[in-house]
């Protein structure tokens, strides 16, 4: 078993563990996360080169509220692996696992774009769906379904440029 | 309107060759099919920087599911991957099968495979005939659309759309194949077979077509990776993951196909890649019509599935059944799943949360568009600028899906 493995090698970095529906899971502990993560991509044990998805789940009434799920996938060991880190609400951040897989660019700006959690550490932490000026994070459970959002006035992309240049 | 201070100050005298000019191509660029913005930065012809924009398509797919029951989701689900609707359907089935831990019947697993990979042969004659459209083959791109539509046809056929399908439930699929589907499919795989072979010969050894795509887009396997990229563009570079053999689901463990993959990872190789795949697809629909067991296409749990139109209209308790999963859904035991399908571009992954109401407490799709999108910039950078538009017709990218 992938996750009893997972606790002889880290230890009580890793808080509780499940096996249902045929996916493993793991919680751990939000400091020194990205270290977790490099490990288990570097180690030759699981050798998790794939970040395949990261979201995040809200559980608007518990503490901490919110899930943050990595899905990692090893294709040269064929498993997979789901780890968790929940985040307390005001001022929900985690630390960036950009460094570790690239793909965590994307991901992190679309977990911020609609969940409202920030990533420390990376270097352009942006909307990526939604536009700049939208009030809010909908995928957040208080985020009523209907709102609507504000008019924003039409710029131009020549004038006001969207981002600062490089 | 006052004009900009930097253009009311004089031209000054420079070499034009030496200016870093910025440029917005997009959102709506004839040249690349779908909504997207690239911020470019060119030097010359070359690209310097780029910078892109995608959620030009966000249509709030997971939060719309969160509203309504676990089967109001599979019309959603369509629009996702809109040129291979029918696979993204059979994902969501799947993860939503897991929670409930049901197995749905033989005939029912074949189905979904057929289906699948008809959505597959449609997907990749899309992206083949589009992309080669866009490089100047547009010959290429009205043969594709006529080995597609008798597939879509079929798709019409079996679920009665050819697009917005909606044709699996939770515990099977909505409908049996109509009686004269065999013969249909198979004139459908002949007409394949022979316009494959005509664009074949039209885009493989051509020398135009070879000049705009060989050794273009190249990224390394590493790379791809780490970009989290999966599908055909991290098959072209040589790596064979496919979900179909990795984490077989349904009944593709029985039959007999190779996963084909390239060895540059360059645009010309994911092209092939795609061409070959639409051959495995083509023996995969042979092999499971051959086998094709009889028996229901559902299970027959009536907490689950609707019961029959008769049942309905003329007992009480086919109403009553009709009428309580209708308006409060199939109960889903809480609990949280993942289900991984090969759709046409890579994994495609659901992962649903139910909380034991009627209605998804969370649906993460995990679309395999957007994590190729993110390694977009880095394949062209220091490259050409017509080099974006065969990328970019190679990725694929479905912005249903891309911008969720």
């Amino acid at each position: 078993m992938l996750s009893e493995k997972l606790k002889e090698r880290f230890g009580d970095r890793i808080a509780s563990t499940e096996a249902i529906h045929g996916r493993e899971t793991v919680l751990i502990k939000s400091d020194g996360a990205v270290d977790f993560f490099r490990a288990l991509r570097d180690d030759p044990e699981f050798k998790f080169e794939f970040l395949m998805d990261l979201f995040a789940i809200d559980w608007l009434e518990r503490k901490p509220r919110f899930d943050l799920v990595y899905n990692l996938k090893s294709i040269s060991l064929g498993h997979r692996l789901f780890v968790k880190i929940q985040v307390a609400f005001p001022d929900p951040h985690v630390a960036s696992v950009i460094d570790v897989w690239k793909s965590a660019d994307w991901l992190e700006r679309e977990t911020y774009d609609m969940m409202g959690i920030r990533f420390d550490g990376h270097p352009d932490l942006r909307r990526i769906l939604l536009y700049d000026a939208f009030v809010g994070h909908p995928l957040r459970k208080d985020y009523p379904f209907q709102k609507r959002q504000p008019l924003v006035p039409e710029t131009d992309p020549i004038v006001h440029p969207l981002r600062p240049s490089k | 309107m006052a004009l900009p201070a930097r253009w009311q100050k004089p031209l000054e005298a420079s070499d034009p060759a030496d200016e870093i000019m910025e440029i917005q191509m997009g959102p709506s660029h004839p040249a690349s099919h779908g909504t997207i913005k690239f911020n470019l930065k060119l030097d010359g012809e070359h690209i310097a920087d780029c910078d892109v924009e995608v959620g030009y398509l966000h249509r709030a797919f997971e939060k719309m599911c969160e509203q309504g029951t676990w089967t109001q989701c599979f019309p959603y689900v369509d629009r996702l991957n809109y040129a291979s609707p029918l696979i993204n359907n059979v994902g969501f089935g799947l993860a939503v099968e897991k929670l409930l831990d049901l197995t749905i019947p033989e005939r029912g697993q074949y189905l979904r495979v057929i289906m699948s990979e008809i959505s597959r042969i449609t997907d990749h004659l899309t992206c083949i005939g589009m992309g080669a459209s866009e490089a100047g083959a547009t010959t290429v791109a009205f043969y594709t659309l006529e080995a597609r539509e008798p597939f879509y046809d079929l798709a019409e056929a079996v679920t009665g759309a050819r697009l917005t399908v909606t044709w699996c439930r939770v515990g099977g699929v909505a409908r049996d194949l109509p009686p004269d589907f065999a013969p249909r499919l198979s004139a459908a795989l002949k007409n394949l077979d022979a316009i494959l072979s005509d664009c074949d010969r039209l885009l493989s050894r051509n020398r135009v077509f070879i000049d705009r795509m060989s050794g273009i887009g190249t990224m390394s396997r590493e790379d791809l990776i780490s970009y989290g990229v999966t599908g055909p563009l991290l098959r072209a570079a040589g790596v064979p993951y496919d979900v179909r053999k990795a984490e077989p689901y349904l009944v593709y463990d029985r039959f007999d196909f190779r996963v084909p993959t390239g060895e540059h990872g360059d645009n010309y190789d994911r092209f092939k890649v795609r061409f070959e795949e639409m051959h495995q697809s083509k023996k995969i629909l042979e092999q499971a019509m051959a086998s094709l067991p009889e028996g229901p296409v559902s299970v027959s749990d009536p907490r689950i599935v609707l019961p029959p139109k008769e049942r309905v209209y003329n007992s009480i308790e086919g109403l009553m059944n009709h009428f309580k999963i209708i308006m409060e859904g199939i109960k889903i035991p809480p609990g949280e799943a993942y289900s991984a399908v090969e759709g046409g571009n890579g994994e495609l992954g659901f992962y649903v949360v139910s909380d034991g109401s009627g209605r998804p407490y969370r649906v993460r799709v995990r679309p395999p568009c957007f994590l190729a999108m993110g390694a977009l910039n880095k394949m062209l950078i220091g490259r050409m600028i017509a080099d974006i538009i065969t990328t970019f017709g190679m990725i694929n990218m479905i912005g249903g899906e891309c911008d969720h």
